[in-house]
């Protein structure tokens, strides 16, 4: 297989640097090699699925985005900044939610998320002005001071959002966010990401392997077995595949059944 | 980064540490209780079987429990070092030590600043452990409570870092059983917190140069001075050297680059 970049011509001229770009990243865990060469980039506004079955490598490139370790090739570049020549500008301008829910039960949702913004380093003014603003526009405003404990899966994951977005970050990374959740649940985090994505300017990048969270105006990544097989606007990889619909090229691609 | 940045960030985790601490009463009482035990059942027991000469820093002859107070504040840090461990990686397993871990900041410095937290946390147990005592007429010059401070900083940082180093080194879980036998079990009864070392080196010479070697001898010889107001240099100084080289190694095992965390990597998904 050749290393995958067929959307490169097809991207749309975007103003100013990517929020993120990843370049010619391979990764392998002794024989086993998780990444291949993959490339990407998601420009600011940009609401881009990473789409793959489980085990495609998703959360090994999250890893090395997020500089839970090092990439070996390539590189990794966050408005500009290498993941790690730069970490420390890099991780600032990053807010991510992990697949696994990272968040303390027995705290507070406040003294979460203060735990979090001193974590980036910022005053208690200033985390407590914008606690006010992310649990204001999920209105939880009045569950500041409940254990997270006493929250549906859904509150915690919007919660989790919340802290993500804590220090203001021009970057959102989210690793399979809505699993476990039910469908109104899942429906709901993902309108308030594309919201934030419109109205605030924010990157994303989605990974998932449910295909029908991709929305017509995305940006796709489908990553298989640690390759890149298509990337680019929706409407684009379904013609490159030449399919008719999303699901109908995920599985040209990969041939494999999307679920 | 600036300075302000770093200290809001000590503050922040030292702050939660103390929050999940306070809301797992369970283990506080568990960290209390557990000295208490050896001090008023196996330490009055043997009271009369075990004589203690006059050695420095005693001035006359003491009581059993007197002698292996020291001892048990060392095991209230060693356990605390340990659990700290075990809630990282339990921490890492549930996901949330990646919340840490993403934080801009320096990555040794964030590992130090939950050594830290894990420190302090210490140090009010070991206090609690000693106000209880004191009321068993098991007590110290007054003096003596305060200079015992920067000993048990010291101590407790180098048994947090040893519990650190192990973290960063244990793949699971289940297998903590193990540190306890292989660690803290060894630890504990290959130094001086039961018996002084001269009366070991009389039964064996080998044990006696296996509990010489233990940094955990020495942390209980430095919190044994410190207790009296001295300061007995050569203990504190191995248990500094026994610090830099297990904060060292724990560091290294974090690394993003070289240590297991990169190796290893992650689950696939």
């Amino acid at each position: 297989m050749t290393p995958a970049a067929p959307a490169q011509a097809t991207e749309p001229v975007a103003d100013g640097v990517a929020a993120l770009a990843v370049e010619g990243v391979s990764h392998s865990f002794g024989a086993r090699r998780a990444l291949e060469n993959v490339a990407f980039t998601v420009h600011p506004g940009e609401f881009a699925v990473l789409l793959g079955l489980n085990g495609a490598g998703k959360t090994t490139l999250f890893s090395l985005v997020t500089r839970l370790y090092h990439n070996r090739s390539g590189a990794i570049r966050i408005f500009g900044s290498d993941v790690r020549k730069k970490p420390s500008r890099a991780l600032a301008q990053i807010g991510v939610v992990f697949q696994q829910p990272t968040i303390d039960l027995d705290l507070s949702v406040s003294q979460n998320l203060r735990y979090h913004a001193a974590l980036h380093g910022m005053s208690r003014r200033a985390a407590a002005e914008r606690l006010e603003v992310e649990l204001g526009r999920l209105d939880m405003a009045e569950r500041a001071d409940d254990k997270v404990r006493r929250l549906s899966g859904g509150q915690r994951r919007r919660v989790e959002i919340a802290r993500a977005l804590m220090h203001g970050p021009r970057l959102l990374l989210l690793d399979e966010p809505t699993v476990g959740l039910d469908i109104r649940a899942r429906q709901a985090i993902l309108d308030h990401v594309r919201r934030l994505c419109r109205e605030e300017g924010l990157a994303v990048l989605w990974a998932t392997h449910l295909i029908d969270e991709v929305g017509g105006h995305d940006r796709v990544v489908v990553l298989h077995e640690g390759r890149v097989l298509a990337f680019g606007g929706v409407a684009d990889v379904i013609r490159g595949a030449g399919a008719a619909t999303i699901i109908e090229a995920f599985t040209t691609l990969t041939g494999k059944d999307g679920t | 980064m600036t300075a302000v940045h770093y200290l809001r960030c000590l503050r922040g985790i030292v702050v939660r540490e103390a929050l999940r601490f306070l809301h797992q009463r369970g283990r506080f009482i568990a960290a209390l209780v557990r000295p208490l035990v050896w001090l008023f059942i196996f330490a009055a027991g043997f009271r009369s079987v075990l004589g203690v000469s006059i050695i420095p820093p005693y001035e006359t002859y003491v009581l059993y429990e007197v002698y292996i107070t020291p001892g048990l504040i060392g095991m209230i840090q060693l356990f605390n070092g340990m659990q700290s461990s075990l809630s990282m990686v339990y921490d890492r397993e549930m996901g949330s030590m990646k919340t840490l871990l993403v934080s801009p900041l320096p990555r040794w410095y964030l590992l130090t600043c939950k050594l830290l937290a894990g420190v302090a946390v210490s140090i009010l147990q070991v206090y609690a452990f000693l106000i209880v005592a004191a009321f068993w007429e098991i007590d110290a010059p007054v003096w003596g409570y305060v200079s015992l401070l920067p000993a048990l900083v010291l101590s407790g940082l180098m048994l947090g870092a040893l519990g650190m180093l192990l973290s960063s080194v244990i793949k699971q879980l289940e297998n903590f059983a193990g540190v306890m036998n292989f660690v803290i079990f060894p630890m504990f009864f290959a130094s001086s917190t039961l018996y002084p070392l001269w009366k070991i080196k009389e039964s064996s010479l080998l044990l006696y140069n296996i509990c010489a070697f233990n940094p955990f001898t020495h942390a209980v010889e430095m919190i044994r001075f410190a207790l009296y107001g001295q300061v007995n240099t050569f203990s504190s100084l191995y248990v500094l050297a026994s610090l830099a080289l297990f904060l060292g190694l724990a560091i290294y095992g974090y690394d993003p680059g070289r240590g297991l965390i990169a190796r290893r990597g992650e689950p696939a998904g």
